[in-house]
């Protein structure tokens, strides 16, 4: 079984977000990158499959501050294969990091294709679905198991509302995932560090970062408060205060 | 009986590693001091003497089954009570604790943390850029050693909690007050400090604590200063025991044992009555593991009006608040196997003594007696003060 997982960076929400000047983009300049919070989890569905029925497992991320932690990391876990990509990722959207993973994985013969079902920063859609046109492979988004049979994938796919289903998926096909079956597990820095030594990171260049399809951002701003909301102000105690007078007012209380 | 190096050698080599001391392991006699001794020693499967017990009789193996080795502490009590001198804190439980976390074996709370030291240099996962954001409103303005770029007496190292815990940041600013109106030279890292590593190491990351302490050496090396003081005594104890293996070497005092120095000059400005009966709770890292006990005393007793009593465990006997090796971050985790919290054991002990303020001189201790005081009976009064709180309110400062 040959996996293939792809992890992007996203701006850290650790930080305070601020708006370029130009008013319809985040600024970048001095933004922390961390990894998309599903594709850690990616990452960790990838190894728990290889775990339980061998493979191989390839990490994929585009070349921003922070990769080569990310992929280290992963071959601390037990990732076979690093591969950063190259290219000005800075504010690229989904369609085009999409395109450029695709033209990548092409070349890898990859049986699953595993990616973060969702990330903060994703304004045209996720970026597994639009990998999955460009591969013209089929696409299972929310998922939360895989077991593989026979080289059948069954996968557990969550809807809202608390409801399960149980399908098979033809392979090779992109899942976007929900969840792994365990929490992203902690790798001692001990490891990662002999993973630094012992496993190498292979750098290809993105043949061209194409955005067509995804929308124009007309306007980017912090949220602004409605004005219907009243802010109460002031130190704790006198906030209490005041609230407790207003649920009386209201009389919740 | 084999020797334990036979048994398990790379074990035994990781212990070496941890300490110098390590090989004293050899020298044990299984007297049970440091089990009886353990706070939580009751709830662990394998307890320091029944853990070398295993290890002699060639059971490593079931040692990284348990997960009971997360109620450790690491509040240095089996060690000081080990009469052959094994250095079981920093050695023996440092190291299992760092084979369980290389098998996996690690509550997700712990994970956590770790996670963010790793990622922002503090275990809250805090953004490492608002270090020094406590500082605001405190005249003189604190220096920042990268703006001011001139040498400074003391480079004061604040620390994670002291720098970002809300509560503990009032005792934070008071300390600043306090240097203040002493008049130190003083300046800090803010944003190129990164946590001092000890309770990480303690909790078996020793690698991420070398990463940390590696940071923390390059920031020192960029600025001139004589002297480091620090807030936090874990800090301390890795910045005095720990950090010069690894190159890194500098004096460093805890808060306390500066100020102490400087009596004759702080005791002028004690001018305010503190009414009150006060006992102060040794630090782990302060007392227990770096013998410091009469300072902090020394400062309190200065504080006109203040009456000092002693809790039943004191000095080298003190009781563990449970924020150390890894306790900090394990709340839950020991919440669930023991039901009961530490920092309340401690807390009866202050009322028991009759004690309306609870003195402590570490960052771990102000949210941690304060939560337990909320939930212990009869405790409802007691208040918990940094010494340096209790210093400002003093001096009026
Ligand atoms: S350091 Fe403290 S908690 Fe840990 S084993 Fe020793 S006595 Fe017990
Ligand atoms: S106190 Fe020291 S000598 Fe006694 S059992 Fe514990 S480690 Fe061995």
């Amino acid at each position: 079984m040959n996996i293939i997982v792809l992890a992007k960076l996203v701006p850290d929400l650790v930080e305070e977000l601020t708006i370029d000047p130009g008013g319809a983009a985040l600024d970048l300049t001095f933004a922390r990158w961390i990894i998309n919070e599903f594709d850690d989890h990616a990452i960790e569905q990838g190894i728990l499959l290889k775990e339980r029925g061998g493979g191989t497992v390839t990490v994929l991320v585009p070349d921003l501050d922070g990769a080569d932690d990310v992929l280290f990391t992963a071959a601390a876990k037990g990732a076979d294969r690093l591969i950063k990509l190259g290219g000005d990722f800075n504010g690229v959207n989904n369609h085009a990091l999409a395109r450029a993973f695709a033209a990548v994985v092409k070349e890898l013969q990859a049986d699953l294709i595993l990616t973060g079902v969702q990330a903060h920063d994703d304004l045209d859609g996720s970026a597994g679905p639009l990998l999955a046109e460009c591969l013209q492979m089929p696409y299972v988004g929310y998922v939360s198991g895989v077991s593989i049979n026979d080289g059948k994938s069954l996968l557990r796919k969550e809807y809202p509302g608390g409801l399960l289903a149980e399908m098979e998926v033809t392979t090779p096909a992109v899942l976007g995932i929900q969840a792994a079956e365990q929490p992203p597990r902690y790798v001692a820095v001990s490891k990662v560090r002999q993973a630094m030594k012992t496993s190498s990171i292979e750098e290809q260049d993105a043949s061209s970062l194409d955005p067509c399809g995804g929308p124009t951002v007309g306007r980017m701003f912090q949220p602004e408060a409605a004005a219907h909301a009243t802010m109460i102000a002031g130190s704790p105690d006198e906030v209490a205060d005041k609230l407790v007078d207003l649920f009386k007012e209201l009389g919740v209380l | 009986m084999a020797t334990i190096e036979v048994i398990e050698r790379s074990f035994y080599a990781k212990v070496l590693e941890a300490t110098p001391e390590g090989e004293r392991l050899r020298l044990c006699l299984e007297c049970g001091n440091c089990s009886g001794i353990c706070p939580f020693g009751y709830l662990m499967l394998y307890p320091p003497s029944r853990m070398i017990a295993m290890l002699r009789a060639d059971r490593f193996d079931q040692l990284l089954e348990t997960d009971t080795v997360w109620m450790c502490v690491s509040c240095y009590a089996c060690t000081a009570a080990c009469p052959s001198k094994v250095p079981l804190t920093p050695g023996l439980m440092a190291s299992i604790k760092e084979e369980l976390l290389l098998a996996g074996n690690v509550p997700d709370e712990l994970q956590a943390a770790l996670q963010n030291s790793q990622r922002y240099g503090n275990p809250q996962g805090e953004s490492p850029r608002k270090r020094a954001d406590w500082t605001l409103g405190i005249q003189p303005e604190v220096k920042l050693l990268a703006k001011v770029k001139q040498p400074v007496d003391v480079l004061w190292f604040v620390g994670d909690y002291a720098s970002y815990h809300p509560r503990v940041q009032l005792a934070t600013k008071a300390l600043a007050r306090v240097l203040n109106a002493l008049g130190v030279d003083f300046g800090i890292l803010g944003p190129e400090e990164w946590s001092d590593g000890d309770s990480q190491r303690l909790a078996g990351e020793r690698g991420l604590f070398e990463v940390l302490a590696e940071k923390n050496g390059k920031a020192f090396g960029k600025y001139q200063f004589n002297r480091i003081i620090t807030t936090d005594p874990h800090a301390y104890n890795a910045i005095k025991n720990e950090y010069p293996a690894l190159g890194i070497s500098y004096p460093v005092q805890h808060y306390t044992e500066f100020l102490a120095e400087r009596m004759d000059q702080l005791k002028p400005l004690l001018k305010q009555e503190v009414k009150v009966k006060a006992t102060y709770h040794d630090p782990c890292y302060l007392g227990r593991a770096n013998g410091i006990f009469e300072q902090p005393r020394a400062l309190l007793q200065a504080i006109p009006g203040m009456e000092l009593v002693e809790m039943t465990h004191n000095h080298m006997n003190s009781l563990c608040c449970g924020g150390g090796g890894g306790g900090m971050w394990l709340d839950g985790f020991q919440w669930e196997k023991a039901h009961v919290r530490l920092s309340e054991w401690r807390v009866r002990e202050a009322i028991s003594a009759g004690a309306e303020f609870l003195a402590v001189a570490c960052p771990y201790e102000t949210p941690r007696f304060e939560d337990a005081a909320k939930t212990v009976q009869g405790a409802g009064e007691l208040k918990v003060r940094d010494i340096a709180e209790l210093l400002a309110e003093s001096m009026g400062v």
